[in-house]
């Protein structure tokens, strides 16, 4: 094993080409993997994957605004919520109860680059009075905005459903689709109309692994151009950016509205696969936790951000609230099974504890990947060259 | 149109209650070295700044080209024309030398955001057409090898000079250089000024902040010399020399 790493180490200079490749190989392999290790009935973990897919996207979206321009952005969940919502209204038939009194039914092609449209628009309407802010004032306000939007939806009454939210939203649908061998039916096209359901999650997933490859493509187009030259420069010295040409406002605003635009279009994926939103869930924690997967897999580097939203997603939607069970049957297996009973001195039982410190094993790996890998799991070549030359500074530093 | 690139006409800047420049008025000739010197905390940088759009000016008027830029934002100067190097180099560290001088082609680049995403042909030759530029200029200033190196790893008078190639790569007609000699060995001097005249040749007018006095006597056609914020005395090298009040400025007044 050492030795392959070595030889990685030695000669890849550039780990992303791999990590692509790898990651690209494992979601087409993924369903295919999963039915079969399940024995077929392994839909539930697709369509988890699916959802893990919308994270992955706000991870490349936030990646932008943090990674690339290096504008703290702590209330980005709010776009999420503009994409969902407006996927909501415009997809079901909540605007015939509103006074407006005609639903509409947009077809979710259309409507997910209207989402993306109306988030970028949003972004652009913040930034817009706020970029002129640097470092910690623009976090504390997009906080602020970030808090704003989920109120405006609870509170906004008959138009965007109150408290309950809007639900009952129409699902993506094609004219035609794939069959073959996995429905039991030999390859080739269908003309019937297709239906996304929640029976067909795979349909789902092969529909994320779409958007988020058109999605790394287009991002990956951007940092390798002019604009993305211009973010790095304006994160590094604004100053010496807007003395060399660039408009700094400009740079800024468009890497908000980009980050706010993918987060817009995740939105809207997430709305037509719940068929439900509701303000609940899109509060600070969603920001939080999509901003510790840009900083956990590596910021700036796109590759780096999408691992960091896979581990960090699995972490939580599957390694965290099975942890109890599995810890039982170990206890149970290894003898202790004893452990796992509740007793009147007040021990709730192994699986209850292990429940009950989700939160604390959390951050004890949170905690624990930061220190060992304070770069990120895969991160940008600039972010290792900074991290190493600021610990030698302070190595000099403490030498003096 | 005027033989003067830029025009400074009764230029204040005050911070809060300090006059940092005071009504000065000068008027530099295109395809000159023009220099601006004068004691530390003269106002010098300040004068930069105000010509470049990093300060809008309290008072006065900055003209470029006949046009009006005064307390326009530091891009669109750079746009109209005027690039400038900074006292304490400012590049872009962790950006290869190749890439901090591509960046400085940004403001002359056309493709858009859609160009951008979609690579399309445009951009891909325009990408091309500036990355062979940016070798070039990186040739002139003799840093060719190190294109792949990270700014922040370059020797000190390579920092300057990269700085020099940035500025060049937006394609100015003025080049404000801000202590271009400072911390030089004498043969790094004697390579800056034919740096200088070089670009010189390539019909760019240099306007240049030195401490240096052989440098700047030297290099410079013109001299404007400040004193606590006041233009003292303008002149040709040798009528600058023999000035009192120059003297006086940087020796203080004989008792």
């Amino acid at each position: 094993m050492s030795a392959i790493r070595n030889y990685l180490r030695a000669h890849v200079r550039d780990p992303n080409p791999i990590a692509y490749a790898l990651m690209f190989i494992a979601a087409v392999f993924f369903p295919v993997v999963v039915q079969f290790a399940t024995n077929g009935s392994g839909d539930y973990l697709v369509g988890l994957a699916a959802d893990g897919g919308v994270y992955v996207l706000m991870a490349i979206g936030l990646n932008v605004v943090v990674g690339f321009a290096g504008l703290l952005d702590l209330g980005y969940a709010a776009f999420f919520a503009i994409g969902s919502y407006t996927y909501a209204i415009l997809a079901s038939a909540h605007l015939g109860v509103t006074p407006i009194g005609h639903a509409a039914h947009v077809p979710f092609w259309l409507l997910i680059f209207i989402a993306m449209f109306v988030a970028a628009g949003a972004g652009a309407l913040l930034g817009a009075p706020t970029l002129r802010l640097r470092g910690d004032y623009l976090a504390i306000v997009t906080l602020g905005f970030g808090e704003i939007v989920p109120s405006v939806f609870r509170n906004g009454k008959i138009w965007t459903g109150g408290v309950p939210g809007i639900s009952a939203l129409d699902v993506p649908k094609l004219p035609f689709w794939i069959q073959g061998p996995w429905v039991n039916q030999p390859l080739g096209f269908t003309t019937e109309e297709f239906r996304f359901t929640s029976a067909n999650l795979t349909a789902y997933y092969v529909l994320m692994v779409i958007l988020i490859t058109g999605v790394v493509i287009l991002v990956h187009n951007l940092q390798n151009s002019r604009l993305g030259r211009a973010w790095m420069a304006v994160r590094e010295d604004e100053s010496a950016a807007a003395a060399s040409g660039v408009n700094t406002v400009s740079v800024k605003l468009l890497a908000f509205s980009i980050g706010a635009a993918t987060s817009g279009f995740a939105g809207a994926f997430y709305g037509a696969k719940l068929s439900y939103v509701s303000s609940e869930n899109f509060g600070f924690i969603v920001s939080v936790t999509v901003l510790a997967m840009v900083v956990l897999g590596g910021m700036g580097n796109i590759p780096g951000a999408m691992v960091g939203a896979i581990v960090l997603y699995f972490i939580l939607f599957q390694f965290l609230p099975n942890a109890p069970a599995q810890i039982e049957s170990l206890a149970t297996s290894v003898g202790l099974g004893s452990l796992n009973h509740a007793t009147p001195n007040g021990w709730p039982g192994l699986g209850e504890e292990v429940s009950r410190a989700k939160y604390v094993i959390f951050g004890l790996i949170l905690v624990g990947i930061m220190l060992l890998r304070p770069q990120g799991l895969l991160p940008s070549q600039v972010r290792k060259q900074e991290l190493t030359h600021a610990s030698k500074t302070a190595l000099v530093a403490a030498a003096k | 149109m005027s033989d003067f690139i830029l025009r400074v006409s009764g230029l204040t800047k005050r911070f809060g209650g300090l006059t940092a420049v005071d009504n000065v008025t000068f008027d530099v000739p295109a395809g000159e070295v023009f220099a601006l010197i004068g004691p530390n905390g003269a106002g010098k940088t300040t004068m930069f700044n105000c010509v470049t759009g990093v300060y809008k000016p309290t008072l006065g008027r900055v003209t470029f080209l006949d046009r009006d830029l005064t307390g326009s934002p530091p891009h669109r100067a750079a746009k109209a024309g005027i690039a400038r190097t900074f006292q304490n180099i400012r590049l872009f560290e962790y950006m290869s030398a190749l890439d901090n001088v591509r960046l400085g082609h940004h403001c002359r680049m056309r493709s858009k955001l859609w160009d951008s995403l979609f690579k399309t042909p445009f951009e891909r030759r325009e990408e091309r057409r500036i990355t062979e530029h940016s070798m070039e200029l990186l040739t002139l200033v003799g840093l060719d090898h190190h294109a792949e190196n990270y700014a922040r790893n370059l020797a000190y008078g390579q920092q300057r000079r990269l700085e020099i190639a940035r500025a060049l790569a937006t394609d100015p007609k003025l080049l404000l250089l801000d202590e271009p000699a400072a911390g030089f060995t004498p043969q790094e001097k004697v390579e800056l000024m034919e740096l200088v005249g070089t670009i010189l040749k390539r019909g760019i007018t240099v306007f240049l902040i030195e401490h240096d006095m052989k440098v700047v006597m030297q290099a410079s056609q013109r001299i404007v010399v400040l004193d606590h914020g006041e233009k003292i005395a303008e002149g040709t090298p040798n009528e600058v020399r023999g000035n009192q009040r120059v003297v006086e400025a940087y020796l203080g007044k004989s008792a």
